[in-house]
């Protein structure tokens, strides 16, 4: 396959796609490795999960004293809830990826999918941000 | 993925099958956390808590292999699958669904594009789209209560089968006049084939129906955490007219963006567990390196079978479930 064929900011995408899985998905190994070997104290003990695992979403959180949205950066010293910066790195590589791309579009004159990829990171933004509020059942 | 990368993948996933192993057998021989474990034992089950993500990790590392086999998304078979056998609720089953899914399209993604196989253009349209309607899938998910889940769930995986067996293949669709969308959008593209040793051109048609459809598929996504390889691939390649291969991988890589959003929302309500989604991804994972190595020697025509078998029957037992004929 020639390189030809593929734009330059696909290949930008390609790279940074590539780097942001591998490093989500070490991180995510290496805090899982601290979290079942109890290097660090988890917020809820591993033995006491299968208490909570069965529960609906908003009983888990309401007994095991769990707060939604970003809580979670403010415990990275319990194990548990340390494994959420990998798996936020994974959630979050492809609004790197879409925002490493806006400039390469910019420039060749590609404005609607410039503007494309701009909504799309607002879209991820706000997905992540934790301001979208769902009913609990 | 290189070579490396899949030996340093298979290293680590070895590595986490025996620490888990070895983290349950310390437990077992501490006394103070052997008495809490033994209190701890799963609800309906004499099983300790930590046989749960090893088995999670033995049966995601087979669905890997099943997945690869069958031409069929992870997703897809391990929500019915951990939600209809494993003790854990299904709002933390569609969590870790999305991020297995997740997890697979981010693996994949990097060298499908660099191939050219996945399209950017292509995708991105479709994932603005897809990813904005998976956020709402997942919130009306995750409101509903989980009786109703598992009966959609039950009928989507049934309907699933049925395109399955109904929808037919296009290796290179007939687009004779791209449509005024697509050609505004230059939705277009080459790539290479090896087996015939020739540049394909491509275009699409289509273009305002195929992104209307999934609409449905990004909050279908978002609800159930199962992936959408089922439905991008049919719409991509039936309906807009892109090249099977094409269709396959730009869906492969699409589910890196719709996922993404879906499981944001997951995660900020907090239906993801840290211990259900370290051991599904490292399984699912391994699992999918073994069964391309598989795949490159030998495939088995009767797996396809087998994987519409496990979707009924895992489907049936999300419905019945949902119904509470089957608990």
């Amino acid at each position: 396959m020639s390189k030809h064929h593929v734009a330059e900011e696909q290949i930008t995408y390609a790279k940074i796609l590539d780097l942001g899985m591998k490093v989500g998905f070490l991180a995510l190994l290496a805090s899982f490795a601290i979290y079942v070997f109890g290097v660090m104290d988890a917020h809820v003990p591993v033995s006491e999960l299968p208490n909570y695992w069965n529960l609906p979403v908003h009983e888990y959180m309401q007994k095991a004293g769990i707060h939604g949205g970003w809580w979670w950066l403010g415990q990275l010293g319990k194990g548990d809830l340390l494994n959420f910066i990998g798996i936020a790195f994974l959630a979050g590589v492809s609004i790197l990826c879409y925002l490493a791309v806006i400039p390469a579009l910019f420039r060749k004159g590609d404005t609607i999918y410039a503007f494309l990829a701009i909504t799309e990171v607002l879209v991820l933004l706000l997905a992540a941000s934790g301001v979208l509020k769902g009913g609990g059942h | 993925m290189n070579t490396n990368l899949k030996k340093m993948l298979g290293l680590i996933a070895g590595l986490s099958l025996v620490t888990i192993a070895c983290a349950g057998l310390s437990y077992a021989n501490n006394p103070t956390e052997a008495t809490a474990a033994a209190a701890a034992v799963v609800p309906n089950s004499t099983m300790p808590w930590w046989a749960w993500p090893l088995l999670l990790f033995v049966v995601t590392f087979v669905m890997g292999i099943i997945a690869v086999l069958g031409g069929v998304g992870g997703g897809v078979l391990f929500v019915p699958i951990i939600g209809g056998f494993f003790p854990f609720h299904i709002d933390f089953v569609r969590g870790a669904g999305l991020l297995v899914a997740l997890a697979g399209a981010l693996a994949a993604g990097p060298g499908l594009l660099k191939k050219g196989m996945a399209d950017l253009r292509l995708a991105m349209p479709v994932a603005l789209i897809a990813s904005s309607c998976a956020i709402i899938g997942a919130m009306i998910g995750l409101a509903l209560p989980a009786n109703i889940i598992n009966i959609a769930l039950g009928a989507t995986i049934l309907g699933i089968v049925v395109i399955m067996l109904i929808a037919k293949k296009s290796e290179y669709p007939d687009v004779k006049q791209p449509d005024s969308l697509s050609t505004a959008l230059r939705i277009s593209g080459v790539y290479f084939e090896p087996t015939s040793g020739k540049d394909i051109n491509w275009q699409i048609h289509r273009t305002p129906q195929g992104l209307a459809t999934f609409i449905v598929i990004g909050v279908m996504a978002g609800m159930f955490g199962l992936g959408a390889g089922w439905a991008n691939v049919p719409v991509l390649n039936l309906m807009m007219g892109a090249p099977l291969k094409v269709s396959v991988a730009t869906s492969k890589f699409l589910l890196s963006i719709t996922d993404t959003s879906a499981a944001w929302i997951y995660i900020n309500k907090g239906a993801v567990l840290p211990m259900l989604v370290a051991p599904s991804i490292i399984g699912i994972m391994l699992g999918s390196i073994v069964g391309v190595r598989i795949l490159a020697k030998a495939k088995p025509a009767a797996i396809r079978y087998v994987v519409i078998g496990i979707l009924i029957f895992s489907g049936l037992r999300a419905l019945l479930k949902g119904l509470k004929i089957w608990n």
